[in-house]
């Protein structure tokens, strides 16, 4: 019973964790804020309490800060557990919610929707971008997925060939335009930022990351029996077509909404899993939630950090996680190879 | 009791078996005998579940297997795989514990009575006291009892083993036979060591180019002929102690 408290005792700590960051974010940059006129302009916004906070001030909590922090936790959770599931069904440690080429379909729709003039503003691209990540991943799938099985090996395989194309693509459709306001704004959205992070992209956002947690935690089980690979998954009564089919379909469905609000921001898909399995072992009813609520408080001190570390510039948080992940991948890697 | 009946599996080059039949009484452990590439792990697959007959049929207990759900065939037949591998840092319970998935009521977590017949099954391959040990650090006979926990964990009715003893030294390869017809559940087991067959098995059956070529008591089975026919060695076959005892002679030069 000690293992089940302990279980709980972290639960309850990183949950917490990621109330007070989500409290705490909210308040940190240019304007002065505290915490106080931060839970009065939520209480007020709930119906809870009515609150006499200036409207600026209002303004940046409610309309600029709240929404990024929620989707800087959005991301960092929906990332950090398709990681985790990757990992476990494409049985590769390397894997992350990228894999599938969504990042890149990402990009090159974005980017197509930019320059085709359809519209700079957050819904056309972030609408763009969904298209061409789900496009991508229908691509990977419909070659890799020949006689169903979604082989690993070659779902990875095709993963990367789509990837590169699509990035070759969109270079080529940057270059063709030579716009360099449609490429600045293509720069930054390639590099990952949450500054487009308002209610509309959370509306779209939060649900599905609520269904494809929620789905995802009922495999749990399915998902340890993938220890020892997936004829042994198979031997354990699970139907492991069904379950990769479903759970990569989910995480990928999950990418393209996320990256459509945030663009791609790498190594969160692929190192908070590993970090929480220290945490946590691999057992995936304990290692889920943890890895959700981890990326979540993750991403919005790193995000929290992109944006207030050179004031006024702002740092495009991809940047920064790429920063911290790479010697964390490094670090990672040696591991590894001490274990042999 | 397993049945198998007329079974062929084949892929468009080749037909890998040819018509297999055999069986296996309640409570027997069968080995099964031949060389390399001659079709024993595909047998155990098809067996399992694994894969689909293209034609004949495996029945348990009387119900076929290809016709069971994947979950109902998990609680009935368990394998232990020729490698088992994971790059996971798991423990001995965590690995002995994915046994109980079939049988799991609970998908959040492990109830007691799971616990308690995982370390029941550790008890009975020897590994009492390993449940915290992670399974990276342990030999490679360690990991073939903790697999072999595994399968037990599984309260199969039937259990597949395919080349258990690979790897393991003389005195563990005893061993773990000993443990498998000390837990009574009828076992079709893949062995190379024929004078281990010969010593633990109540019947085998002989493949050489995925058919049966010999199927019964070892020691009917094992004759010099036999094993000059199909495993291309000449021997002498004896006795000892009551055991059919096998001599290999080194190959003419
Ligand atoms: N999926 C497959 N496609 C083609 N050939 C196969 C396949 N599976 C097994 N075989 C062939 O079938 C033969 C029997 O293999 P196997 O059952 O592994 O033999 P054993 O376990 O007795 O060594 C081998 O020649 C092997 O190459
Ligand atoms: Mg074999």
């Amino acid at each position: 019973m000690v293992r089940a408290t302990g279980r709980a005792v972290v639960l309850v700590v990183l949950t917490v964790g990621l109330l007070a960051s989500v409290g705490v974010a909210v308040t940190v940059g240019p304007a002065d804020l505290s915490i106080g006129t931060v839970w009065l302009v939520v209480a007020d916004h709930l119906g809870l309490a009515r609150s006499d906070v200036p409207p600026l001030r209002e303004h940046i909590v409610w309309d600029l800060r709240l929404p990024r922090v929620l989707g800087a936790a959005a991301v960092g959770a929906g990332l950090a557990a398709a990681g985790a599931v990757m990992q476990t069904v494409i049985r590769n440690p390397l894997a992350d919610p990228y894999l599938l080429g969504v990042s890149s379909g990402a990009s090159l729709g974005a980017v197509l929707v930019i320059v085709a003039g359809v519209g700079s503003g957050v819904v056309a691209v972030g609408g763009g971008a969904f298209v061409g990540a789900l496009t991508a991943f229908a691509a990977v799938v419909a070659v890799a997925g020949r006689r169903a099985a979604l082989a690993p090996t070659r779902v990875v395989l095709m993963g990367v060939a789509v990837a590169q194309l699509c990035a070759a693509l969109t270079s080529f459709v940057i270059i063709w335009v030579g716009d360099p306001h449609a490429t600045q704004s293509i720069t930054f959205w390639l590099s990952g930022s949450l500054a487009r992070a308002g209610w509309a992209e959370l509306a779209w956002a939060a649900p599905v990351l609520v269904a494809v947690l929620g789905l995802v935690g009922w495999h749990a089980r399915a998902l340890d029996a993938f220890a020892f690979g997936e004829e042994a998954a198979a031997t354990l009564g699970v139907d492991v077509i069904r379950v990769r089919w479903l759970l990569l379909v989910a995480t990928a469905l999950l990418t393209a909404v996320l990256v459509a609000m945030s663009g791609a921001i790498g190594f969160v898909g692929l190192i908070m899993p590993h970090a929480a399995r220290l945490l946590t072992g691999p057992d995936h009813r304990r290692l889920l939630p943890v890895v959700a609520l981890a990326g979540a408080i993750f991403l919005i001190w790193v995000d929290t950090a992109a944006r207030t570390l050179f004031e006024p510039r702002e740092l495009p948080v991809g940047v920064l996680t790429a920063l911290l992940g790479v010697p964390a991948f490094v670090i990672l890697l040696r591991r590894r190879e001490v274990r042999g | 009791m397993l049945d198998v009946s007329g079974v062929s599996w084949a892929v468009p080059a080749a037909r890998i078996l040819d018509r297999v039949t055999c069986t296996a009484p309640a409570g027997s452990l069968v080995g099964l005998l031949g060389p390399n590439g001659s079709g024993k792990t595909t047998l155990l697959r098809v067996v399992a579940g694994l894969l689909r007959p293209t034609s004949g049929q495996v029945t348990i207990d009387g119900d076929a297997v290809a016709r069971l759900r994947r979950l109902a065939v998990a609680r009935r037949i368990a394998l232990l795989a020729q490698h088992a591998e994971t790059d996971l840092d798991l423990t001995v319970l965590d690995v002995v514990l994915l046994g109980r998935i079939p049988h799991q009521r609970s998908r959040w977590s492990d109830s007691d009575t799971e616990r308690a017949r995982a370390v029941e099954v550790l008890a009975h391959v020897d590994l009492t006291g390993f449940e915290h040990r992670k399974w990276q650090t342990l030999s490679g006979g360690e990991r073939q009892r903790v697999q072999l926990a595994r399968a037990l964990a599984q309260e199969p009715e039937l259990l597949l083993l395919d080349e258990p003893t690979n790897h393991l030294d003389i005195g563990h390869q005893l061993q773990l036979l000993h443990l498998v017809r000390r837990a009574g559940i009828t076992t079709l087991a893949a062995l190379h060591d024929l004078n281990l067959a010969a010593m633990f098995c109540d019947t085998v059956v002989v493949l050489d180019a995925g058919r049966v070529v010999a199927a019964g008591a070892p020691e009917q089975v094992l004759t010099p002929a036999l094993l000059a026919d199909v495993f291309g060695v000449e021997a002498e076959v004896g006795t000892h102690d009551g055991r059919t005892v096998i001599h290999y002679r080194p190959p003419a030069a």
